[in-house]
């Protein structure tokens, strides 16, 4: 049987973990008690009687409705319409760390659109010796490549730079995802066009209404940077740009167009909406910055944090979280219960991946005291997260994007959470 | 049940076959050279292109031959744009202002619009002419994106209401905070200094909480949020 939350098995659960655990503390001690015989245990129950489902019932599943918790959910006030909008994931529910596609967040800018295989075009035009169109059946001829990336929106945590606003990691930081992508290297389909010497930049654009439209270096480009058509095994989600969409590992998800339909290689940057108006960093001085592509190094604590607070009350407790860096591998994470007086450097569950999610644990035996808890990444480069404060001082508060500073989660004594921030 | 025992006949015999199917090929009859074109896909027509590249670039490169003057522009505008950005172009609700906002960059909640922000016109011609309307986007002719983009010029105060814009004129309209941008600096500013190792205790003398996001009570799905969302941040407008 497995274990549901919000049964009486909460308790079996409790009994195990402390089984392992050192010192126990007394007041948990006498809570394992078991005062009558668990009916779970001594009754028989119809799932052990009946039978379940069979193997017809679900050609294509969706988790089972006990979880129908774990959802994406939005924020209305950010912006005007759902269809030109974000939402978020739920990493505050999730562990691992291959996000599920079904809850993965979404960004449109002019709503998720349905383009079947057969009406795919991608068309490669501009500065190449031979300009040329792509059915989705020639892409699927190509040599493949496959890797696993975050993708997170640049605006992931802008809502927190002029100070704590939204409680709970899914809305902090849930403008992520991090898959198992399969496609085409996009040197190999940039190959196959032939890049003029004097294209130095590529234009890549959507096939939705936004076309979402943004230059990259043709440096990224011959690089590492992917046209993808599978994520985590299947096809891509209708959300996620079905049926091809750029990758660019490290980079911030808008250049990742979705429903990608035209590569056109150039001698300069078009400085397109979304590179000039949008996705530009503005300094306490006024002045911008742009083309800041690259996202930095950034972890954040998914449980226990204010959506999910500590239930079970003192004793072992399982602190854990995210990590990544658009720069490299995650080396280290530490983690703080005071707020960053003191740090303990975590478990990381798998060695980092570079452009990819890392979880990390740290084990804990909680006093039931309050904490103030965070976690603070360390990248291949040697780059340390910065603390928000550390941020504002060279940026101030009106970037919007890039906010990887170090989030502080206040665990009270009842075992709930809010997001604050600390001296 | 499972019936294992044929199945696994059934894998013996298909393990045989491939390898008595299987030939040594050289790597190189597989794989081709890097670089080598596979010979995939199909030479894009003239007019297949024409339909797609329409992205225009700072230098005017991409603009079509056309013009429009801004009461014209004023008269689409009003039919095609103003639902959401205002009859001024000065912006409703959530939706995006076009205009205003001058000098207001340096200070906190800057408003950022074609005329405070946007350092290039071509720019606005493209967006406007590739996306625009929302929900009924590629439906204005290039003499139309000339006309608006006139008259937001025009509600701007960056042109008099007699002006007319072209592709010859376009590139010699100077955007106010063209020069308000500068490339990613991060790698100078700030790793080196967000690269020392990191202290790992008695990091600071004391702890004290700043601010609590339960003051703002804006988050959905929360106690009592859903009256909050009304209050919404300034900096909210993401798109």
């Amino acid at each position: 049987m497995t274990v549901r939350p919000g049964t009486t098995s909460r308790r079996g659960f409790l009994r195990a973990g402390l089984a392992a655990s050192v010192a126990v503390p007394t007041a948990v001690s006498a809570a394992r008690g078991q005062g009558a015989p668990d009916p779970l245990i001594t009754e028989v129950q119809d799932w052990a009687r009946y039978s379940g489902e069979g193997v017809d019932a679900t050609p294509y599943g969706l988790p089972i409705h006990f979880e129908s918790d774990v959802i994406r959910r939005n924020v209305s006030w950010l912006t005007a319409d759902t269809i030109s909008s974000i939402n978020f994931t739920p990493i505050h529910q999730l562990d691992g760390t291959i996000t599920p596609a079904g809850c993965a967040f979404e960004r449109h800018h002019s709503g998720a659109i349905e383009l079947a295989k057969p009406d795919y075009r991608l068309m490669i035009n501009g500065l190449v010796d031979r300009e040329l169109v792509f059915t989705y059946e020639d892409l699927e001829r190509f040599p493949r490549s496959q890797g696993v990336y975050f993708c997170e929106c640049a605006a992931n945590t802008g809502m927190e730079w002029a100070g704590a606003q939204l409680n709970g990691s899914q809305f902090t930081h849930g403008m992520i995802h991090n898959m198992e992508y399969v496609g085409v290297s996009l040197k190999t389909l940039l190959a196959e066009a032939g890049v003029k010497p004097e294209g130095k930049w590529i234009y890549v654009e959507g096939a939705d209404a936004s076309s979402n439209g943004r230059s990259i270096p043709i440096e990224k480009a011959m690089d590492d940077v992917m046209v993808a058509f599978k994520a985590n095994g299947e096809a891509l989600r209708k959300e996620h740009g079905y049926p091809a969409r750029l990758v660019v590992p490290g980079w911030e998800g808008n250049l990742w167009v979705k429903w990608l339909r035209r590569i056109e290689v150039t001698a300069g940057p078009v400085e397109s909406r979304e590179e000039t108006s949008k996705y530009t960093d503005t300094l306490a001085n006024g002045v911008s910055r742009k083309w800041t592509w690259v996202m930095d190094a950034k972890s954040v604590v998914t449980a226990p944090s204010p959506q999910v607070g500590i239930k079970h009350g003192p004793g072992p407790l399982v602190i854990t979280g995210l990590a990544w860096s658009g720069r490299g591998a995650i080396a280290r994470v530490d983690v703080s219960v005071d707020g960053g007086k003191n740090w303990t450097t975590a478990r990381l569950a798998q060695p980092g991946v570079p452009m990819a999610m890392t979880r990390f644990y740290l084990d804990h035996v909680w006093d039931g005291e309050e904490m103030l808890l965070q976690s603070r990444a360390v990248d291949e480069t040697g780059y340390v997260q910065p603390t928000k404060n550390a941020l504002r001082e060279i940026r101030g508060e009106n970037s919007i994007y890039h906010n990887n500073g170090i989030q502080t989660w206040w665990i009270k004594k009842d075992g709930s959470a809010e997001n604050v921030e600390v001296s | 049940m499972l019936k294992f025992r044929n199945t696994t006949a059934l894998l013996i015999v298909l393990a045989a076959g491939t390898a008595a199917a299987e030939t040594p090929v050289a790597p190189s009859d597989v794989a081709p050279a890097a670089g080598q074109p596979l010979g995939l896909g199909r030479p894009a027509l003239p007019e297949e292109i024409a339909a797609w590249n329409l992205d225009v670039s700072p230098d005017g490169t991409g603009l079509p031959d056309g013009s429009g003057d801004v009461m014209t522009g004023e008269e689409i505008y009003l039919e095609q744009c103003a639902a959401c950005h205002g009859d001024f172009a000065e912006g409703l609700d959530n939706w995006p202002a076009l205009s205003g906002g001058e000098g207001t960059l340096d200070r906190e909640d800057p408003e950022k619009t074609i005329g405070s922000y946007w350092p290039y016109l071509s720019t606005v011609w493209d967006y406007v002419h590739r996306s625009m309307p929302f929900g009924n986007a590629q439906i204005l002719t290039p003499d139309d994106t000339y006309a608006i983009t006139a008259y937001l010029l025009y509600s701007n105060g960056l042109v008099e209401d007699d002006f007319v814009l072209s592709n010859e004129n376009f590139t010699e309209v100077q955007m106010p905070n063209a020069d308000g941008f500068i490339e990613d600096d991060r790698a100078e500013i700030e790793y080196s200094a967000f690269s020392a190792e990191p202290c790992m205790e008695n990091c600071k003398d004391n702890v004290e909480i700043t601010m609590h996001a339960s003051v703002l009570d804006v988050t959905p799905g929360g106690e009592g949020t859903e009256g909050g969302a009304e209050d919404a941040p300034a900096d909210a407008s993401l798109d």
